[in-house]
């Protein structure tokens, strides 16, 4: 099965929706790649507090105020999750519209565990807010406190796997022939280096976060944990982002390099290195804030995040970029394709419309002509089909036409099997007609 | 359809939708758009009484963030997800018409969405911020005006997403009147909202009569006065809900009636729609009872009858909703698609060519004489899988057919005749897209189905391009 998966396939191209988009295209991706970036983002403070909840958790077993400390950090999820998922949806319906084919094509083809999304992400929420609202109820018993804790995080470990699947098959039409279903998708290059950057990504900004968090005036971080330090925390804190962020000078060349080669151009080299080389001065600012005095801490913040910012909207446009650069070529195959396919719909509806020569029938009381138009599906002449034969119900109503024509206007259901659908639709002329006929076999 | 052909042959592709769609549509009538404004009515109760009462201001405002608190903790949650799942699901089971859909409709989702994110902020505001704004007057307004404009926004996004289901269910207009406009012009549009509106007030209503009557066990005096409240809320809205019931019920047969394919569902439905009138009935009129019970007998009021009111409702509304999904038959976007996914103008190209050539995603390409049973499954595939199964728990082809043609072996003739003419027998049938000879391939596979049924895979197993052909069995030489 995985060899498969590096057998060049044949490249499936498919017919496009043949509506115009509804805004220039130009709209979507802006929509898509700015949009993305804020729901990445979000996303980022939620697995990444999740994660640094359950670390603090664990100390906490130790040295009780940092049981204290992660519960603050679990107050941030609750908001973080919320404007994640809000905020997925504008990208959603960007990508649904701008790259129909693609993504409905990768969404089908892994589409047990992309639906398993949504109750696997229902069911972390809630043991979230079951590990929130229930703390202190179970001070006594860490090990279930815990352990619901840990078992969001290993969903939001997981299902971000599901979602870089989907992303990452859309792109390469030629392996939709090829796998079969979710497993062999993962193992598509590059999944994985793109997982380990997200994650990576996830420490960073979650730690900028709690940073700012933690530091704020009105916080009384000394009341709430007077064993901690609240510059030794925070100073923790600037540390995983540095090193989540060093780490990933070292992961993003392994995405580089990974990745198929159809889509690597100029074009995105230059925008990622520049995105790198602006990081580069962020990393200096957290080199300094870490090293730097207590006195002086946080003075560089600002500027660590607003150039992050800037790193990051980098980042998402060399994405954007490989992204079109691998599937414009095959878009323009997927529009000939429409359009001839267009072509052929036109020319069969006007065959269809030319008048048919039909042979001569003997003359064909209009009655039958009806029957044979609408009946026939459930009633044959001589035999039974679904329902009785037209020889039988000439028998039943002989004499009785206006009993005929009430049962076929509204049935009844004197027999097995289903009921007659009334046939009302059909007119008063036309069911006299048919009745007519009917009762024409009584001879 | 051209994409690959995601199906569940054992529930089926329509139930993935349902169960997802109606628990969103549950929720966000009973626990949103309906509970908001009772929630900022106790609030508001609680607020006026501070300066005069403070004991008793103190248990409107518990009352009010304990309601909030049960509605925040499952809105967010499996509120928020199958909202998302309704996309991944209907994308998943139809992508040919929400792709349609979202081409024309693209600016009220938009704007949906910027509601959605209004809400979501709104909401997150009013349960977090409860508590510290309670420490003056001023933050206590601010507060309250969190609870209101919480209320309309979760309104305005009904009144949005109802133009898109009406807008669907109005066969002929897409062709005519496909815009964002039209969604709200469209004849349904205004009997849907007038019917959704004070179902979800109502249903709000009970919620927070069933959550009082719980919270409330321990302080009588209180409840008395909290479910006489609540009480008047359920009071007035019930019965706008049965007004709007009603409305619903004669407008729509009557806007449908002037298409004709539809005209027969509407015959048809008038059964379904009287069965709905009667449970219509007694869902409100047990809510009415229910209502008055607390209004004058707070103490004897119980809350497992509230309970039962609610279940009734929400019930109702999901029957409701399977028959709003289930009227725009044939069709899934009212005379330009069908629910197969096919357009009404494909069918000249594909009952000539048949299905199977113009197919990306399945592995038979045209049907030949060694290949009738897959070629059979193919056209299952792309032309029955969207509301069929094979022989799954729900609306299996094997069961269809052997109500209809009984047990005896099937012959290809009755099979080919009923499926060639199904859509004159039954209105919510679309024609079979396919040519004669896919039919006859259709047929056979059929039959297999009734001495062999085997579950169809769908395309999240793979498209099958792969699979070695079967290989035929060898002749014994003697």
């Amino acid at each position: 099965m995985f060899l498969n998966i590096l057998l060049q396939a044949q490249t499936i191209v498919q017919k496009d929706i043949p509506l115009p988009l509804p805004v220039p295209e130009w709209v979507l991706v802006l929509v898509l790649v700015l949009m993305f970036l804020v729901h990445i983002l979000f996303i980022n403070f939620m697995v990444g507090g999740s994660i640094l909840t359950l670390v603090y958790q664990l100390l906490g077993l130790r040295k009780p105020d940092y049981d204290k400390l992660a519960y603050e950090v679990a107050q941030t999820i609750t908001v973080n999750k919320s404007m994640a998922v809000v905020m997925g949806i504008a990208p959603l319906l960007a990508i649904n519209t701008l790259y129909t084919t693609y993504f409905y094509t990768a969404n089908a083809l892994t589409g047990l565990m992309w639906i398993l999304i949504i109750p696997l992400v229902t069911i972390a929420f809630l043991l979230l807010y079951a590990h929130k609202f229930m703390w202190h109820k179970l001070d006594n018993n860490k090990l279930l406190h815990i352990s619901m804790l840990a078992t969001s995080v290993a969903i939001f470990l997981f299902v971000p796997l599901i979602f870089l699947t989907n992303v990452n098959l859309m792109m390469f039409p030629d392996k939709w022939s090829v796998v079969e279903g979710f497993l062999s998708a993962l193992v598509l290059p590059n999944v994985f280096p793109r997982y380990l950057h997200f994650l990576n990504a996830c420490m960073a900004a979650s730690g900028l976060l709690l940073v700012w968090y933690f530091g704020r005036k009105d916080f009384d971080f000394e009341g709430k944990f007077p064993t901690l330090s609240r510059y030794g925390v925070r100073k923790n804190l600037y540390t995983v982002t540095f090193y989540g962020s060093v780490v990933q000078f070292l992961v993003g060349p392994i995405v580089l390099i990974t990745l198929p080669s159809q889509g690597l151009s100029w074009n995105v080299l230059l925008v990622i290195f520049t995105g790198a080389s602006i990081a580069i001065v962020a990393m200096v600012w957290l080199w300094k804030e870490i090293t730097g005095p207590a006195a002086q801490f946080g003075r560089h913040f600002t500027k660590i995040a607003l150039t992050m910012g800037v790193v990051v909207l980098f980042m998402g446009s060399g994405r954007q970029l490989y992204r079109s650069n691998v599937i414009d070529p095959h878009r323009k195959l997927i529009a000939q394709k429409t359009a001839e396919y267009e072509k052929l719909v036109k020319e069969a509806q006007a065959e269809a419309l030319k008048p048919k020569t039909t042979e001569t029938a003997a003359a064909v009381h209009p009655g039958e002509a009806i029957f044979q138009m609408n009946c026939v599906a459930c009633h044959q002449v001589n035999d039974k089909l679904v329902g009785p034969s037209m020889v039988e119900a000439a028998g039943i109503y002989k004499g009785n036409i206006s009993g005929l024509i009430g049962w076929i206007k509204q049935p009844g259901k004197k027999r097995e099997g289903p009921a007659m659908p009334t046939q009302a639709h059909l007119g008063d002329d036309k069911i006299k007609q048919v009745a007519e006929w009917i009762l024409t076999l009584n001879k | 359809m051209d994409f690959p052909i995601f199906h569940l042959d054992f529930i089926g592709n329509r139930a993935l939708i349902a169960i997802i769609a109606v628990l969103h549509a549950v929720i966000n009538h009973a626990l949103a758009v309906g509970l908001m404004p009772v929630v900022a009515m106790l609030e508001i109760k609680g607020f006026n009484l501070l300066k005069t009462n403070p004991e008793l201001a103190e248990k409107w405002d518990a009352l009010a963030y304990r309601i909030l608190f049960v509605a925040f903790l499952i809105t967010t949650t499996i509120g928020a997800m199958t909202g998302v799942g309704i996309w991944f699901s209907a994308s998943l089971v139809n992508p040919a018409s929400i792709a349609s859909l979202i081409r024309v409709f693209f600016g009220a989702w938009f704007v949906e969405w910027l509601v959605f994110v209004t809400e979501v902020v709104l909401i997150l505001l009013y349960f977090l911020t409860w508590k510290k704004l309670k420490i003056n007057i001023v933050q206590k307004f601010k507060h309250v005006k969190y609870g209101l404009f919480l209320s309309f926004f979760s309104w305005i996004t009904m009144a949005i997403i109802v133009s898109i289901l009406s807008f669907m269910m109005d066969t002929g207009n897409w062709n005519n009147d496909r815009t964002f406009l039209y969604g709200f012009l469209n004849p349904v549009y205004l009997p849907q909202l007038f019917f959704r509106t004070p179902l979800a007030m109502t249903m709000g209503g009970m919620i927070a009569m069933f959550l009082t009557l719980i919270y409330t066990r321990k302080d009588l005096d209180f409840r008395k006065v909290a479910l006489r409240s609540i009480s008047k809320w359920v009071l007035i809205w019930g019965p706008l809900a049965a007004a709007g019931a009603m409305l619903y019920y004669y407008m729509i047969p009557k806007s449908l009636v002037g298409n004709l394919p539809v005209a027969m569902g509407t015959l048809e439905f008038q059964n379904w729609y009287s069965q709905i009138v009667v449970i219509v009935i007694v869902a409100i009129g047990l809510v009415i009872a229910m209502a008055n019970w607390s209004y004058f007998r707070p103490q004897s009021a119980p809350a497992w009858l509230a309970g039962v009111s609610i279940l009734l409702i929400v019930g109702l509304m999901g029957h409701f909703e399977r028959l709003r999904e289930f009227i725009r038959k044939p069709y899934v976007i009212g005379e330009y698609m069908y629910s197969n996914g096919l357009r009404v103008e494909d069918y000249p190209l594909l009952q000539r060519d048949g299905v199977l050539k113009h197919a990306n995603f399945v592995a038979t390409k045209e049907v030949t004489d060694d290949n009738m049973l897959e070629a059979g499954r193919d056209v299952f595939i792309l032309t029955c899988s969207r509301c069929h199964t094979t022989n799954g728990a729900v609306n299996p082809l094997k069961g269809k057919f052997t109500d209809m043609f009984g047990t005896k072996p099937w012959e290809t003739a009755q099979l080919k005749g009923y499926i060639k003419n199904m859509h004159s027998a039954r209105y919510f049938m679309p024609p079979f897209p396919g040519n004669d000879r896919e039919l006859d391939a259709l047929c056979a596979y059929i039959k297999e189905l009734q001495t062999n049924p085997q579950p169809v895979s769908g395309a999240q197993d793979g498209l099958g391009f792969n699979k070695p052909k079967a290989s035929r069995p060898v002749a014994i030489r003697q």
